[in-house]
């Protein structure tokens, strides 16, 4: 009950944000969240609830990126360009699953770093189909039902939007039997093949899942800054997806987001401030793997409960001695 | 950025009217050049990874930084042996270092110990963007090797030729300490089977810090040696890491004999790649890698685990 409460209430928070929060550079910045939340909850499907830590995901979601730029500019409307973003991203998903699910663990982690780069070099290096580390302009943003996007209070609702649709998707897919068989094919591979489950299928889905929702991310981020360049693709951002995801706590909803937030708080504040975001991004890598492995929302948790044990313990010490 | 390799070819457009035959030969020594820089590189990579079971992101890390470290030490005034000599030494202590410190405190968690090298290695790209700026730094050959070697009429660049000794004298010497002496068989004993090896009274532990000072020191040694062909420039890691990646999975991680073969197959498929399709050069270097993926997962040189 109260789960659905706050989440009333936060739904309520962010869809009012543009009007209690009028200066359009913080909109832009909470539109910006939103997008990188999407991405993060699509790794956080692979890297969360099935065990496999993706370091390819910006592949995916680059790749969205600059199919529906490269429809747009072929002259496909939005809407069909977007369609045919997905459709590719989802055959890309499928073919990077075919080839890394192969293997779990770090060899998964490898070959998708792999294939991640095949698909940045491509970027880069394809340069009559891609215009190469130029990148590619979008004229304009897609207008839905004739309303325009253009204004940073009307794309920030759009993304809203998708990003409730889906934080909703992941709700069901988390409560979900499926959702229950992939944690299973995480902790206990052979006891689900005994059970007569086909481990492979439940993750072979869950990367295409998690690749169209990397797509729908691709998408937005297209939207908003009107141009995607290689650094979409790169390790670098694949990177920065999986520390989100790691930051706020694998395996949970509420985590990714929160890491999203605060990995993009922090880049505006800290690029305001010195220019070494990549030394910031990469100590912080390090610090949270080694102090805080299961994430801060997690172990903020922890510590928290761990003081009111102490409290309470020495509170009872008091009261008997 | 990744078309250095191919402007270290001549780059003008009269390259092109050169007789087709001494064309190819041309792409064959830049092949084997960047074959011997890679295994340089990949030697230490593949037996981290054989040994620890970890990609060590960092490695790329340790090429740039090690060669940054050259030409600091270059323009401190030594000469371009003892530079790069000094840069192994240095890269080696700092490899041994980030052993000791970070990837021994979550031994046992490999994959909290990658996600800590890649986290090292944006910290490495960001520092040495601070210290040596952005513009890309050229070593100058050594001037006992700026010469060309006439091979069978045809005129082979010594300093080229040099790369490509070193790297089979290193390799023999490494083949040498992994197959004749103690600590070698130990360090194979860690690869095939290391809670076995540790029962019989290996410090496995002792070794994956050897293992990571030398394979750092190499890829120092390895920066220092390509740069007067590659340049030192920011993204020369991001460049490297990828290639010592596909090695390894060709050749096998932990195998020697791997690293060497899977380097000159790479040095190969780069420089004709990206002579002959330049858009394409990085798909075709990652093809044989999915070939492998595909038919032989553990690489053409590896055991089934």
């Amino acid at each position: 009950m109260t789960r659905r409460l706050a989440f009333a209430l936060a739904v309520l928070v962010l869809a009012t944000l543009p009007f209690w929060l009028t200066n359009s550079y913080y909109v832009n910045i909470a539109s910006q969240i939103l997008i990188w939340a999407m991405l993060a909850l699509a790794l956080n499907v692979l890297a969360g609830y099935a065990g496999l830590v993706s370091l390819g995901h910006a592949g995916l979601f680059g790749m969205a990126s600059y199919a529906a730029a490269l429809s747009v500019a072929g002259g496909a409307a939005h809407l069909t360009a977007a369609v045919l973003a997905l459709a590719a991203t989802l055959v890309a998903s499928a073919v990077f699953a075919l080839l890394s699910l192969r293997s779990t663990g770090i060899s998964f982690l490898m070959i998708t770093l792999a294939l991640g780069q095949i698909l940045w070099g491509i970027a880069y290096r394809w340069i009559s189909l891609t215009n190469g580390d130029n990148g590619i302009n979008l004229l304009s943003r897609p207008a839905p039902f004739g309303i325009s996007l253009e204004s940073p209070q009307a794309f920030y609702l759009a993304t809203l939007a998708a990003f409730l649709l889906v934080v909703t998707a992941m709700e069901i897919f988390v409560a979900s039997p499926f959702g229950a068989s992939l944690c299973g094919t995480r902790d206990q591979p052979r006891r689900m093949t005994a059970l007569g489950y086909n481990v492979w299928l439940i993750r072979f889905l869950a990367f295409l899942f998690s690749g169209l929702v990397a797509g729908i991310a691709g998408l937005f981020f297209l939207y908003y800054d009107k141009f995607v360049s290689p650094h979409a693709l790169s390790l670098a951002t694949s990177a920065e997806a999986l520390l989100m995801v790691i930051s706020g706590g694998t395996g949970t909803l509420i985590g990714p987001i929160a890491g999203a937030a605060l990995v993009v708080v922090m880049k505006y504040v800290a690029s305001a401030y010195i220019e070494r975001w990549n030394l910031v991004l990469g100590a912080i890598f390090v610090a949270i793997v080694l102090f805080m492995p299961e994430g801060l929302v997690p172990g903020m948790l922890r510590l928290w409960r761990a003081m009111r044990r102490a409290r309470r313990a020495r509170a009872a010490a008091a009261h008997l001695g | 950025m990744p078309n250095t390799i191919a402007l270290a070819l001549g780059g003008s457009g009269a390259e092109w009217t050169v007789p087709a035959m001494t064309l190819w030969l041309l792409l064959a020594i830049n092949s084997i050049t960047l074959g011997g820089l890679l295994f340089l590189l990949s030697a230490g990579f593949s037996l981290i990874f054989g040994l620890m079971r970890i990609p060590n992101l960092t490695h790329g890390s340790f090429f740039m930084l090690g060669a940054y470290l050259g030409v600091s030490f270059l323009s401190a005034g030594l000469d371009f042996w003892t530079a790069a000599l000094a840069s192994a030494v240095a890269m080696a202590t700092i490899g041994g270092l980030i052993e000791r410190l970070l990837l021994r405190r979550l031994a046992g968690n490999a994959l909290a110990q990658v996600l800590v090298t890649l986290g090292l290695s944006f910290m490495i790209a960001d520092i040495c963007l601070m210290i040596w700026t952005g513009d890309p730094v050229q070593i100058e050959t050594p001037p006992a090797l700026r010469g060309a070697v006439p091979i069978a009429s045809v005129v082979f660049p010594a300093y080229r030729l040099a790369i490509a000794l070193i790297a089979v004298v290193i390799a023999g010497m490494l083949w040498l300490m992994l197959d004749r002496t103690r600590l070698g068989a130990m360090i194979r004993a860690g690869v095939d089977d290391a809670p076995m090896a540790r029962v019989v009274g290996i410090r496995v532990g002792r070794l994956f810090s050897i293992i990571f000072c030398l394979g750092a020191g190499l890829a120092g040694f390895g920066g220092v040696m390509g740069a007067p062909i590659l340049s030192v420039y920011p993204g020369l890691d991001a460049d490297m890491l990828p290639l010592a990646l596909i090695v390894v999975i060709l050749g096998g991680t932990g195998s020697l004999v791997g690293a060497f073969v899977g380097s000159f197959i790479v040095g190969f498929l780069y420089n004709f790649g990206q002579a002959l399709f330049p858009e394409l050069a990085y798909v075709i270097l990652f093809l044989p890698m999915l070939a492998v993926l595909v038919i032989r997962p553990q690489g053409l040189f590896g055991r089934q685990a």
